[in-house]
């Protein structure tokens, strides 16, 4: 019993970061209407950006994410201008098709990059708290990892203030649901799209950083992490961003109960498999408004 | 005010406006009147930016428009309701007549417009928290037209507000439509129930195949022959 809540503890915890990757990759879906494939690339140059801080100029992991999510943001503003604005140009039921090309040049490009780069090694960052566990009655949970939920619903929560109470989070709001009557209110369009991928790509970014904090990075992992946001965003729906929070922390509790009861291996496919039974049961996502 | 010369435009190849010339002085409601087709909701689509006309002119207030980016209409005093409502139906009333003040201009005076729009539409005061997908097709129409207001327009432009509703609905949306041009707003109306909208109107052009078939005062128009037989068939009187 205790081995089984462990494993969803770890689980739960894991889940927080699933919501937290897919949160970006939601946003830029339901506003721009563009698949990004490359979203698990853009959390795997967060946690590298969040490696070589601290490599390199001593960060520590949680405070370089003061430097990692601006960098982000600016990144992805630079992503939208080069790549995504083309493709919001064209009719919406062409978007996809056009960002899914896009999105899976800019993966393979990033991945090599990165190999490049920082070669193919993984790499994780260790801090001098990297070990630090609280006990609950016989069951461990990692204070980073814990640290790491906390923050991951933290900043889903602040985006999900801005989008609920700021001008510009309505107006992003708005251009999502309809962006022709948006551009009847006289809210300019393009500026909520790239305003929605700046914040998609920030999120990414702070994901990567907490991943490579309580886990791993390597440039390989970014078309596992896309598919893993991909699971949350169909199990929770679009518009809302604590459901998709929910939905990464469901998906990563499936994960652990699979894993516990089947074997290891099955915790890749349970994903899968709650991606296919929602899309048929569901597909709207279990949080969709 | 609002000037439109030999405007042409057309969804690929296939041509839906082949020179359309009217205009609306201030103070006035103009109706545009036509069957189906005719290219009605394409003028308007012009008129706000989200289509580029291929050939002609549209002048308002003396400066060209129709090159500039559709989100700066609005901000130059042009507000439209488009055809239905184009609400955004999982935001609340009050959110929803927030976004209609957007536009930089009309953000000055935002409260006190907000009660303008109350004031004009009660029952919206009422029903302000609840979302809009929530409401009466006649209560979306009236915070369509309240979001547009919010914009602060020198000229709104209506596309079909009494699509869907009631007659009784639609006498007193007219009604408050008339009020509201008391208050200095021009009107372009776009309308399918002729009667309603020529009795409302100081002027009127009927729209035929992208083209101008006929203008003139709403009770001349009323009277014409040609209309009255287009639209208001053989039984009328």
């Amino acid at each position: 019993m205790t081995a089984f809540v462990q494993q969803m503890v770890l689980g739960l915890l894991i889940g927080g970061l699933y919501g937290l990757a897919a949160a970006g990759l939601s946003l830029v879906f339901g506003v721009l209407k563009v698949l990004n494939v490359a979203h698990g690339q853009l959390i795997m140059l967060g946690g590298y950006g969040a490696f070589w801080l601290g490599a390199l100029a001593g960060f520590d992991p949680f405070a370089a994410l003061t430097l990692v999510i601006p960098g982000a943001l600016a990144f992805g503003a630079v992503l939208y201008w080069t790549l995504f604005a083309w493709v919001v140009r064209a009719s919406e039921e062409t978007r996809v098709k056009n960002s899914l090309l896009i999105g899976f040049g800019l993966a393979l490009a990033l991945d090599a990059l990165a190999v490049r780069l920082w070669t193919a090694d993984e790499r994780s960052i260790t801090t001098s708290y990297a070990g630090a566990v609280v006990s609950v009655g016989g069951i461990a949970i990692p204070l980073v990892r814990l640290a790491s939920l906390v923050l991951a619903g933290a900043l889903i929560g602040g985006v999900h203030l801005l989008l609920a109470r700021t001008r510009w989070g309505r107006a992003i709001r708005a251009t999502a649901e309809d962006w022709e009557a948006a551009l009847l209110t006289g809210i300019d369009v393009r500026r909520a799209y790239l305003l929605a991928f700046a914040i998609g790509t920030a999120l990414a970014g702070a994901a990567g950083t907490l991943v490579s904090v309580g886990y791993s990075v390597s440039p390989s992992i970014g078309l596992e992490w896309t598919l893993k946001a991909l699971v949350v965003v169909v199990l929770a729906g679009l518009g809302s961003m604590p459901g998709t929070f929910v939905g990464g922390l469901v998906l990563g509790l499936a994960e652990a109960a699979a894993a516990w009861g089947f074997g290891g291996p099955y915790r890749e496919m349970v994903g899968l498999v709650l991606f296919f039974v929602v899309l048929v049961a569901r597909p709207q996502g279990l949080f969709a408004r | 005010m609002l000037e439109v010369e030999g405007l042409e435009a057309s969804y690929g190849s296939f041509r839906v406006l082949s020179g359309v010339t009217l205009e609306v002085r201030p103070g006035e409601i103009v109706a545009l009147l036509g069957p189906n087709g005719a290219g009605k909701t394409t003028l308007i689509r012009c008129i706000a930016g989200l289509l580029r006309p291929r050939a002609g002119a549209m002048r308002w207030e003396g400066r060209p428009l129709g090159q500039a980016e559709a989100h700066t209409v609005v901000e130059r005093g042009v507000a439209v309701v488009p055809e239905g409502r184009r609400l955004f139906g999982s935001m609340s009333v009050e959110e929803n007549l927030a976004l209609g003040a957007f536009a930089p201009r009309a953000r000055r005076g935002e409260a006190s417009r907000l009660e303008g729009v109350y004031a004009i539409f009660p029952v919206l005061r009422e029903r302000r928290r609840q979302l809009v997908r929530a409401l009466s097709g006649g209560q979306q129409q009236m915070v369509a037209i309240g979001r547009a207001l919010m914009a602060d327009p020198r000229l709104l432009v209506l596309d079909e507000p009494s699509l869907g509703l009631a007659p009784r609905l639609v006498e007193s949306i007219f009604g408050l439509l008339r009020e509201i041009n008391r208050g200095g707003v021009s009107i372009l109306l776009v309308e399918q129930n002729v009667h309603a909208a020529l009795a409302l109107a100081h002027r009127g052009y009927i729209l035929e195949a992208g083209r101008v078939a006929a203008e003139g005062q709403g009770s001349v128009l009323l009277n014409d022959a040609h209309v009255r037989r287009a639209y208001l068939g053989p039984l009328a009187r």
